[in-house]
């Protein structure tokens, strides 16, 4: 299944809120710009189920402004 | 690098995303910086062969690397060197080299025989279309062959076709699906400026303020670009207006949302225009020195009607008779018909006529599928005309266009009826300057367009049409009013070829199906909406006997006796066909980079002149071509001025009335491509959107008692069709409006649309026809 990563934009002020609860899913990597308002985001998912729920998750976080997709790797195990 | 085992491999290519994200994020935020440890380790590249190429799926026409591995396309990213999305990427982009790899791919053609589709050789299989076409041209004359492509077609595939029908089998038979998305965007910038395709480019949105989005779904149509508007707004607090006749996901991203009724757009663009007059905001100098005033004809019809014809009468007006023509659009006048209140138009006014502010207007679909969509488009160029502000950096009216090459191989080739790659076929020097390059007798180019689309299906009906080849397009989903069409390719007596990747309702009706080689599996070039033309090499094998759009007909085209004209070697076709076609358009006003420069850039901008692609076309500063020694030329048109028109508002067509008592508006979803049949083998993509659907209001839905999921029947006076309701969840239409999404084969919603288009462009309006709404 996909690895994929994004540029996650955060609402003014909420960057930590968000990094920490990036972190806290489940295939989720996350990696914050030190001096700017963007964190990287790397999700991993073993099965089409799992990105489901995956992004069904990310679609519900509030503190996410914008999440832009940058790469995505087709992993399968083939 | 990369090591065998699978936790390994799974950890590098985790890196890689991280590092292709870091360096997208560098394009984006110059100094950005990140953890020190999180950047050490990071892979500088392992097996994968990253290669560029422009994003197969829309007209954005973002740069992508494709990762190959063994001879696989296996991963792609956004490219950090394209200036168009600065190493940006959406989900159907990633998903694009997934979509070469569904189960059903057509690896070798199939021709009907006895009723039955029997497995052929290509050799046969080219062999049979060569001789069909010479007896159909012997039976029924040249004007009975005919190709019909797509802005999906490379550069070279477009150009071989038009060099083939046009130049040597000497019918304008040509005609692409952009058509139905485009064309009403070529005729107005054709009457208001003499010249197609957008003054400005992408880099507008890096200057503008304000950004009004004239039924432009951009969030889910144009992601990436919406992404970058998104980004200026966190960055400089840019103002996003979304004008729209439904709520999208665009209306609730914006900072406003302002809904009109369907058709009204031209009423309001004019109130625009009226309330900028009477608050002074004309800018007077640019008016003067650069633009006329002119009126066409009214009350032209809608082309509902066989062999229906139309010829516009410019005439040209004082500023005077315009303002007087405006005063029936007062903004308080123009509230009751469009439902937008005189406050919100002012309000767009207001930053129009700022000169303090830079405006860029977006649009795609809602103003050109239109049955006034000449119109629309030149009023909206009126309002940016009137103030000024066009052709500088964020000062933009930007028509963008849905498919990859809609304006590279559709409009700049000339795929259509009345073009030639340079010009169009009523200009005599222009038809002389084509049969030049094309190696043919000036003749054989008809001096008349023949059939545009809509009336191309109609002449097959009739029987005045007896052979059609489609290539790389899905007409049997996506003709409007479709029954009847799909009813006249089974007529006897017609002979239909389709060039395609997968099975589709329009391989269904061919006699001959060809297996098409799709994107990186070729050689090619696209043109996006900024007027960019991208390369890609041929990075993996197409599958069994697949083989390109180009070859194809090049195939043929020796088959039938055109080996001078398709003197071609296979090895190195594209660069000879691009290198012949790049004379077609040599000059100031057209030129188009070599291509060593489009092999090592992430493509380049026409007019490309001296080594350089230019940004910001009619202004002097940027755009060699501007010879007036003014700061503004707008060379299109004999006398260097652009044209504010005199256009009024008209219904539409076909209006809800007592029967038929809503509005029925059809359209896309982010996950599809136009009609499914790639996305819809794309497991992620088809279950995340499995099947088609039909928007209802909350209210409109409660008074029915439907809930999302309930059946609902919806049927017009061309037929009727069971979908299931959706209601308050991705896209929410207003009271007494229905929205369809057409990428499902299964519930042709086309079959229920009207074929009425644009007298001038011949565009069909997809957006408005009458339907009545049931629970079934
Ligand atoms: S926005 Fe369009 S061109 Fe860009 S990645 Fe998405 S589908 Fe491709």
């Amino acid at each position: 299944m996909p690895i994929k990563s994004y540029l996650a934009h955060p609402y003014q002020g909420q960057k930590m809120e968000l990094y920490n609860t990036l972190s806290q899913l489940e295939g989720c990597e996350v990696i914050p710009a030190e001096n700017k308002d963007v964190l990287i985001l790397v999700t991993d998912t073993e099965t089409s189920k799992q990105e489901d729920a995956l992004q069904e998750k990310l679609n519900m976080i509030k503190s996410i402004k914008l999440l832009a997709m940058v790469a995505g790797f087709n992993a399968s195990k083939n | 690098m990369y090591t065998s085992t699978l936790s390994n491999r799974r950890d590098f290519i985790k890196k890689m995303a991280v590092l292709s994200a870091m360096t997208a994020a560098a394009t984006m935020f110059p100094g950005i910086l990140f953890a020190e440890e999180q950047e050490r380790g990071l892979p500088k590249g392992g097996n994968l062969d990253w290669k560029k190429a422009p994003c197969r799926f829309c007209g954005v026409g973002c740069g992508v690397l494709v990762g190959v591995e063994n001879g696989k396309a296996v991963a792609v990213k956004g490219d950090p060197k394209s200036p168009v999305n600065k190493g940006l990427c959406c989900v159907k982009g990633y998903h694009s080299v997934m979509s070469m790899y569904g189960k059903d791919r057509l690896t070798h053609p199939w021709v009907k025989k006895n009723g039955k589709y029997v497995k052929t050789s290509m050799k046969e299989a080219l062999d049979i279309i060569a001789e069909k076409m010479q007896t159909t041209i012997k039976d029924y004359g040249k004007d009975a062959v005919s190709i019909y492509g797509s802005g999906q077609w490379t550069i070279p595939d477009g150009y071989v076709a038009s060099k083939l029908f046009k130049g040597c089998i000497g019918t304008n038979n040509v005609e692409a699906n952009a058509r139905l998305c485009m064309a009403s965007a070529v005729t107005g910038f054709l009457t208001s400026f003499g010249s197609d395709e957008p003054m400005g480019c992408y880099e507008d949105i890096d200057h503008a303020d304000v950004f009004v989005l004239w039924g432009n779904n951009m969030a889910e149509m144009h992601p990436v670009l919406f992404s970058r508007l998104l980004d200026q707004r966190l960055k400089r607090g840019v103002k996003i207006i979304d004008f729209a006749t439904r709520t999208t996901r665009t209306s609730m991203a914006s900072d406003k949302s302002i809904i009109f009724q369907p058709q009204t757009d031209l009423a309001v663009a004019n109130a625009i225009c009226y309330e900028i007059i009477k608050k002074g905001w004309v800018n007077q100098e640019f008016v003067s020195k650069h633009c006329n005033f002119s009126k066409g004809s009214t009350n032209m019809g809608y082309g509902l009607e066989d062999k229906y014809s139309f010829n516009d009468k410019p005439e040209k007006i004082s500023f005077e008779e315009y303002k007087e023509f405006l005063e029936d659009y007062a903004p308080e006048k123009v509230e009751k018909i469009s439902g937008v209140s005189a406050k919100d138009i002012k309000y767009m006014a207001s930053y129009y006529g700022d000169p303090n502010k830079k405006v860029m207007s977006l649009w795609c679909m809602g103003m050109n599928q239109h049955t006034r969509g000449t119109w629309i488009n030149n009023l909206v160029y009126n309002i940016h005309l009137l103030t000024g502000k066009i052709s500088t950096p964020g000062n933009s009216p930007f028509s963008l266009t849905g498919q990859p090459s809609a304006c590279g191989t559709v409009r700049e080739v000339g795929t259509l009826t009345h073009k030639l790659p340079h010009g169009v076929v009523m200009n005599k020097a222009h038809r002389e300057h084509a049969a030049k390059i094309w190696d043919v007798p000036v003749e054989n180019i008809p001096s008349k367009p023949s059939l545009h689309t809509v009336e191309m299906f109609r002449a097959l009906d009739r029987g005045d049409l007896r052979f059609m080849w489609i290539q790389v397009t899905n007409p049997m989903v996506t003709m409007p009013k479709l029954k009847r069409y799909r009813d006249a390719t089974k007529k006897e007596g017609r002979f239909i070829v389709v060039s395609d990747i997968y099975p589709t309702p329009t391989t269904d009706i061919a006699d001959v199906i060809l297996p098409s080689a799709m994107w990186v599996e070729r050689e090619g070039m696209y043109g996006n909406s900024e007027r960019r033309t991208q390369y890609f090499e041929q990075m993996v094998q197409p599958p069994g006997e697949a083989m390109s759009d180009t070859w194809q007909l090049i195939e043929v085209a020796k088959r039938m006796g055109f080996e001078k004209q398709f003197y071609y070697k296979e090895e190195t076709h594209i660069e000879e066909i691009y290198n012949e076609y790049r004379k077609h358009h040599e000059g100031k006003k057209h030129g188009m980079a070599p291509l060593e420069v489009l092999k090592s850039e992430p493509g380049a901008q026409w007019p490309y002149v001296d080594g350089k692609s230019t940004q910001w076309r009619f202004n002097s500063k940027y755009d060699p071509a501007c010879s007036n020694d003014e700061e503004f030329h707008f060379y299109g048109k004999p006398d260097g001025k652009a044209v504010i028109w005199q256009r009024p508002y008209e219904p539409a067509p076909e209006v809800p009335d007592e029967k038929f008592d809503f509005w029925l508006c059809t359209g896309r979803v982010v996950e599809h491509w136009h009609t499914g049949s790639m996305t819809r083998r794309i497991p992620v993509l088809h279950k995340a959107m499995p099947h088609g659907y039909v928007e209802l209001h909350p209210e409109d839905a409660k008074k029915m008692q439907i809930r999302t999921g309930d059946a609902v029947r919806l049927t017009t006076r061309r037929g009727t069709m069971k979908l299931p309701a959706s209601v308050n969840e991705r896209g929410v239409p207003e009271k007494g409006q229905v929205f369809v999404p057409f990428f499902d084969e299964n519930m042709l919603i086309n079959d229920l649309t009207l074929d009425a288009f644009c007298p001038i462009s011949k565009q069909p309006d997809y957006k408005k026809c009458a339907v009545k709404v049931e629970k079934a």
